[in-house]
């Protein structure tokens, strides 16, 4: 185990003087630039700009606001599976895994915030606290969430961090973290397990089920993180170690669609026992319109069955171990799979007709009743949404530019934790 | 928690201290005996039974003190003082809506525009942004084939979902059981709309070009019905005592001679709403959520 250890001299900052790093820089600012000015148009001329109307009330903005703050807190399991689990394989990359769950939650919440009808008053949500609100849990857990991240991400930063006496210290904030995380997307997930009202939401399973898609998409982003990296800055060195510690989040990455899928088959499953549940089902899997292609198209066979196949290989067919290519990929896959699953969840289920009158059909009615209502969104929606993924990205590269966060390369024994060939060796085969 | 039909019997109180009587005197007597200092101090009346109660109240508190001591005495006034004083103002009213559905007129809207007018609503996009505090929703019965038409609005439950869900607590539930949004709090994060039952809730998505002063709206706020509340505190008699004010969609109703809507005290046996509510029946929307709705339907 001893062999992954990193000096902290190994550690380095990234971009100085480089030209496309400022390109990069220059264009994440335009994005974020864009995203403001959207929210700005949305907040002076209210929300009817918006494809969101009286019964979908949440709108894109929510499904990019909840993507990257599911993705953060999965984002921070790296650092957890060093300082919790022991993995000493990803020490290495624990400082990135820290920057990223704080990156990726203020992105989120910023997209969540300029959504607000007033987010002059975001103030108020402290100043006036309803205890009993589910939001306002999770406005709790997100600020904890940030500041034991930051704490978190400063003790990993520590010049002496690799010191066993403070090994106390890293794993009893790592808990901390991993316990927080999961609160947090338990959480995530209660925003719509208790909404009692709606048939598409009130279930208990949200929580595991949000809990089993934040390791996942987390991971995703982690991945493309770390490639784009590698491959553009060389932090880490491309190799044999980074292949080896790649192969290995492409197999946690394969678990992780794997446990996502799990859960969402017993959602559904479930439900489809319940004959009162019949309807809904029939709406998100059958005859919902839009939200059935994007269930089967976008999150099964897009963002399970082929990640699944990319990672874990088909016989004949692909071969496994998967290329680094194919990791990125399938890393790709992962994300589209997310914001899909995201997008059934957040508007497929208010684009579900309410059961007021069970028994009865509304025959005559308002627009926002009986029949689904069609959701188009518009562009400031999808800029907003833009924006805080370019936030995200911007807080990332401005602490790779400023702290230590990668090291030069992933050292250690590529062989020495795991039975996982190099990628390098298996990245002729399959794609 | 009370049943959308279970109104109180015409003696019934509305809190009960013959647990608090009980548990400090230990006998029937002295739970009575609060119970009618109650009565007394929530009474508006001077002419109700409560005098007739005060009066039995203070010969029997004498036979308690001579039992007890004055020190039980002392202690037992200290709780009513302390019961009393902790009551919401009004909370012995429960504002209510009775909707005769056999009475509704398919194709009449009368309560909808009297809605709009009265909280300068405008709805004329003819889109689903469009405010609506009111909307008439017609339903085809699948197994029976009959067809009943109603006004669908804020249902006022005594357990709102969009009260326990709101983070600031702008979603509120007033002690006479009325559920308004303060408009000043509201951040405009739609959750209360997400977990209305009813899809009662209208989130302002334009600017407000025409607000009455008795009733504000905000744009990137929430609002629903709020019963013409404005109305109901305007034209209240007393502390205690229900308003004869209506809201507007009744009124209108009214005016239109079907008489479907019948608004009032759901708590007074002797309220016309009460009284509809025991003579016709009436049902809440959703009863399996038990929410406790305050607008009750019948012929639905």
């Amino acid at each position: 185990m001893g062999s992954h250890e990193i000096s902290y001299a190994e550690y380095r900052t990234i971009g100085r003087g480089s030209g496309p790093f400022i390109a990069l820089i220059v264009a994440l600012l335009l994005v974020i630039v864009a995203g403001l000015a959207a929210a700005h148009t949305m907040d002076s001329e209210g929300h009817h700009i918006t494809g969101m109307n009286n019964r979908i009330v949440w709108g894109l903005p929510h499904v990019f606001a909840i993507f990257l703050i599911v993705a953060a807190s999965g984002a921070l399991n790296i650092a957890s599976l060093s300082s919790v689990f022991k993995r000493k394989r990803y020490t290495p990359l624990a400082r990135l895994s820290a920057v990223m769950a704080i990156a990726l939650l203020a992105g989120g919440l910023m997209v969540l915030v300029l959504d607000l009808g007033r987010p002059d008053r975001l103030i108020i949500a402290l100043t006036h606290y309803n205890p009993v609100s589910v939001f306002a849990w999770n406005v709790m857990l997100y600020s904890v969430f940030i500041t034991v991240s930051g704490i978190y991400l400063g003790v990993l930063l520590a010049p002496d961090a690799g010191d066993p006496k403070r090994a106390r210290w890293v794993s009893g904030i790592g808990i901390v973290a991993l316990s927080w995380r999961l609160a947090l997307t338990t959480g995530t997930g209660c925003i719509f397990g208790f909404l009692v009202a709606r048939q598409a939401y009130d279930a208990a399973i949200m929580a595991p089920l949000f809990v089993a898609m934040s390791l996942s998409s987390g991971m995703a982003v982690f991945i493309l993180v770390l490639c784009a990296t590698a491959y553009w800055a060389k932090r880490p060195q491309p190799g044999a170690a980074f292949d080896a510690t790649l192969g290995q989040l492409a197999r946690l990455q394969g678990i992780f669609v794997a446990l996502t899928s799990y859960f969402v088959i017993v959602r559904h499953l479930t439900n489809l026992y319940a004959a009162e549940h019949g309807e809904i089902e029939r709406f998100l899997l059958i005859d919902g319109g839009l939200h059935p292609a994007i269930f089967w198209i976008g999150q099964i066979l897009l963002g399970t069955l082929t990640p699944l196949a990319l990672l874990l290989g088909i016989p004949w067919l692909i071969a496994k171990p998967p290329s680094a290519k194919r990791i990125v990929l399938a890393a790709g896959a992962v994300v589209i799979g997310g914001f899909a699953w995201l997008h059934g969840i957040v508007i497929g289920g208010q684009a579900a007709p309410l059961e007021i009158f069970p028994g009865k059909e509304i025959i005559e009615g308002d627009l926002i009743d009986g029949n689904p209502v069609g959701y188009s969104p518009t562009l400031p929606e999808f800029l907003l949404g833009l924006g805080g993924v370019a936030s995200a990205l911007l807080i990332i590269v401005i602490a790779l530019r400023l702290l230590r966060i990668l090291p030069k390369s992933l050292s250690g024994d590529a062989d020495e934790t795991d039975a996982v060939p190099k990628v390098s060796e298996a990245s002729g085969s399959g794609l | 928690m009370r049943g959308e039909n279970d109104l109180p019997a015409p003696g019934d109180k509305e809190e009960s201290f013959g647990s608090s009587g009980a548990g400090l005197g230990g006998d029937s007597e002295s739970g009575e005996a609060f119970e009618a200092l109650f009565a007394k101090r929530e009474s508006a009346d001077p002419s109700t039974p409560a005098t007739e109660a005060r009066r039995h109240f203070l010969i029997r508190i004498g036979a308690l003190a001579a039992v007890s001591g004055i020190g039980g005495f002392a202690i037992s006034r200290a709780i009513a003082d302390e019961r009393s004083s902790g009551e919401p103002v009004g909370a012995k009213i429960r504002y209510g809506l009775f909707v005769d559905a056999d009475r509704c007129a398919r194709g009449c809207d009368a309560c909808v525009r009297a809605c709009n007018e009265e909280h300068g609503l405008e709805p004329e996009h003819g889109i689903a942004t469009d405010p609506q505090w009111i909307r008439k929703v017609t339903l085809l019965d699948r197994r029976s084939g009959r067809i009943s038409t109603l006004p669908l609005m804020c249902q006022h439950c005594e357990e709102p979902p969009c009260v326990d869900v709101c983070p600031t607590g702008a979603s509120f539930k007033r002690a006479d059981g009325i559920v308004l949004v303060d408009k000043h709090i509201c951040i405009g994060c739609r959750y209360c709309v997400m977990a209305c039952p009813f899809q009662a809730r209208s989130f302002v998505h334009e600017e407000v070009t025409d607000p009455k002063p008795w009733s504000p709206r905000g744009k990137g706020t929430v609002e629903s019905c709020n019963f013409c509340v404005h109305r109901l505190d305007a034209s209240k008699e007393s502390e205690g005592s229900a308003s004869r004010a209506r809201p507007a969609c009744v009124e209108a109703c009214d005016t239109r001679g079907y008489r479907a809507l019948v608004f009032g005290d759901l708590n007074d046996p002797l309220d016309p709403v009460a009284r509809a509510i025991a003579e016709r029946g009436g049902q809440g929307l959703r009863p399996d959520l038990a929410l406790d709705t305050k607008v009750l339907y019948r012929g639905v």
